[in-house]
């Protein structure tokens, strides 16, 4: 729940403000980004659309359902009140109902916790001190959605149908709207009533590839085949020293992800740096022997409890 | 990490590995590709699909990796492998602590026990709107005694067609007893349970503003009810009016007392909340009150059942109270008696 992260210097999400801890019960702190108010709106309106299409879906298979017992049986017999209509009645008015509550308690019980619009833009519910999401609290957090959305999408739409809105209701249920609507914006958290009630926030899923390993082994480096140059670079403690942690993970997002333009570029300004005369054609090698070095140096000073966060830091 | 030891490739490549927190990485890499397939698969809603070993390796594997993660963090700079491994570690987190309830066992809880615990947790609450409904019901009654011109304003409009102040014996008992369509029950029924559902969710989720527009709301409704009671009462039909009512009422009025206690419990925790912060003392009021609130919706179930069919069904005044009588004690037995003997063991 505090917001800082272990590691503060470590960039983790686009918008550092979202990013909170949140403790798991054997006390690893875990780092979580709270979702936006955007991925939250998107969510929303995807939700409301699936809704409005099953609501018409059912509507449509209703009125297929009475169209073929007037098919079958002719002379209006779908019209009395004991014969069908009623039963397609029943239905769609439960189904209404349920659609319109258990739609979203049926798709936060189960295992991703996410509504398919939640899903889409890749969002869940968690609990808020860490525990287990309980079946009660994403009751709760939905029973207040009524509130917040529908009623008054009921309110504006049924008081403009039959004309009983006067300016000032309209404008009473505008607020009323707003304020609910907007509450997610008013909280560091973006939590909505219902989340507030419930116990519960909305988080970003995260689902990253384990990449392979940057520093180039050391049966690669004596192989003379492969790593013929590599012995070549040897670097000093000063030429070391000129870094931190950030230029660190700067390099290795590079050597990951980068082309072969950014591989020079890198090459030519760690070499201006270090007073080294660029060499050309030997960028990726040159660069995965200075990461090791360097990287073996922070490490070395991590373990025993130095870190250095960027250059412009102390040196360890 | 058997495996990994087994493959000679593998053995290698940690052996060779140019940086400690690589070769700490290597060595446990398997561990992590595994759990992170199990998690996957489960995410994908294909659980069952997962072997015993799976399953049975799932806590061990989080926790391993758990333990990885921190000693990640303190002595690894692989922006990408730390990266990783706190997706992964929240992933599996929530596999490993999310909703695991089935909704079969959460039922049978429900049911066995945690609705009526829930309910008597909530017992001052309860005293609060029962307490506030028979107020609104007086105000009501003796609002329209004093000026019947209050009826019209309290009462809206399609419920007064013939239940108007004035109106004639017959014409009254006929809205009690009269036979009314009795081939639509079922769409009737239906059509009162989606509307009583949504008023009673509507009186606990405006416990959220400080309980202040449940209560106006309980008001309001109960008042209504007062007023009607006038009408019924000036024609010496009492006690038909109550049996009429109290066929399904004692069922539906208690589940919008019990929505409307939810709601005040809301927001006397949140004007209240004690020891605690605001937050936590706001989540497990609300917690407590969706437990309630999930029965509510049950309980309007029944009393749309019998509002539809057995009213228009029974048509006797001795059969009605009978009917709602017995209702009420079900109620009141399961709530405040059942499964009490079990939480005391329990706690």
């Amino acid at each position: 729940m505090s917001s800082t992260a272990t590691d503060p210097w470590i960039r983790r999400s686009s918008n550092p403000k979202l990013d909170r801890i949140m403790v798991s019960p054997e006390g690893v702190p875990l780092n979580v980004t709270v979702a936006t108010a955007g991925a939250r709106a998107g969510a929303l309106t995807l939700d409301i659309l699936i809704i409005l299409g099953l609501i018409l879906g059912v509507t449509l298979l209703g009125l297929l359902v009475l169209w073929g017992f007037e098919a079958a049986f002719g002379g209006g017999a779908v019209l009395e009140e004991s014969g069908p209509l009623s039963v397609v009645a029943v239905f769609w008015i439960i189904a209404v109902f349920l659609f319109r509550n258990a739609y979203f308690l049926y798709f936060e019980l189960g295992e991703r916790a996410a509504t398919w619009g939640k899903r889409a833009v890749g969002i869940r519910v968690a609990a808020r001190d860490g525990g287990r999401l309980t079946a009660e609290a994403v009751i709760a957090r939905n029973i207040i959605r009524d509130i917040e959305l529908f009623l008054p999408l009921v309110f504006i739409t049924s008081g403009e149908a039959e004309g009983t809105m006067t300016d000032f209701t309209a404008w009473a249920g505008f607020l009323w709207v707003l304020m609910f609507l907007l509450f997610p914006l008013f909280n560091k958290d973006r939590l909505r009533c219902g989340d507030l009630i419930a116990g519960t926030w909305v988080i970003q899923n995260v689902k990253r590839n384990l990449g392979g390993v940057v520093a180039p082994s050391a049966e690669a480096s004596a192989n003379p085949a492969a790593g013929q140059a590599t012995s070549r670079y040897e670097f000093s403690d000063t030429d070391l020293s000129v870094y931190g942690e950030f230029e660190l993970q700067t390099l290795e997002s590079v050597l990951r992800t980068g082309t072969d333009e950014a591989l020079e570029t890198v090459t030519n300004s760690i070499c201006a740096k270090i007073g080294w005369e660029p060499g050309s054609g030997d960028e990726r090698i040159f660069l995965e022997a200075y990461y090791t070095a360097l990287r073996a140096k922070l490490e070395s000073g991590m373990r025993f409890g130095k870190r250095r966060k960027d250059k412009y830091s102390a040196d360890i | 990490m058997a495996s990994v030891m087994t493959d000679p490739n593998m053995q290698q490549a940690i052996e060779t590995a140019a940086l400690k927190s690589d070769r700490f990485r290597l060595e446990r890499e398997a561990d992590w590709v595994r759990l992170e397939e199990i998690v996957t698969k489960m995410e994908k809603g294909k659980a069952r699909k997962l072997s015993d070993e799976d399953v049975l390796a799932l806590p061990t594997l989080y926790r391993t990796l758990l333990s990885s993660l921190s000693i990640a963090r303190e002595s690894s700079l692989d922006a990408g492998l730390i990266d990783y491994l706190e997706g992964l570690a929240l992933r599996s987190y929530f596999m490993v602590y999310g909703t695991q309830t089935s909704f079969g066992r959460w039922l049978k809880g429900f049911f066995g026990g945690g609705w009526s615990q829930a309910i008597r947790e909530i017992k001052l609450d309860i005293w609060i709107a029962l307490f506030v409904m028979i107020a609104g019901t007086l105000i009501g009654y003796v609002l329209v005694a004093g000026d019947s011109d209050w009826y019209y304003a309290l009462v809206p409009g399609n419920f007064a067609e013939v239940r108007v102040p004035g109106a004639t014996e017959e014409a009254l008992r006929g809205t009690l007893f009269g036979a009314e369509e009795q081939d639509g029950l079922g769409v009737f029924a239906a059509y009162l349970f989606s509307n009583n559902a949504q008023v009673a969710i509507l009186a606990f989720a405006l416990g959220f503003a400080f309980a202040i527009p449940s209560i106006l709301l309980l008001i309001h409704n109960m008042a209504l009810l007062g007023a009607m009671l006038w009408v019924f009462a000036q024609r010496g039909l009492t006690v038909e009016f109550i049996g009429w009512l109290s066929i399904h009422g004692t069922t539906e009025l208690f589940a919008i007392l019990l929505a409307g206690a939810a709601g005040i419990h809301v927001g006397r925790s949140l004007a209240f909340p004690g020891a605690k912060s605001h937050l936590t003392a706001a989540s497990a009021a609300g917690k407590r009150a969706a437990l309630v609130m999930a029965g509510v919706v049950i309980m309007l179930i029944c009393a749309g059942l019998l509002e539809g069919f057995a009213r228009q069904l029974i048509n006797n005044t001795g059969g009605r109270y009978l009917v709602g009588g017995a209702m009420l004690i079900f109620w009141l037995t399961y709530f405040f008696v059942f499964g009490r003997k079990r939480a005391e063991i329990g706690s």
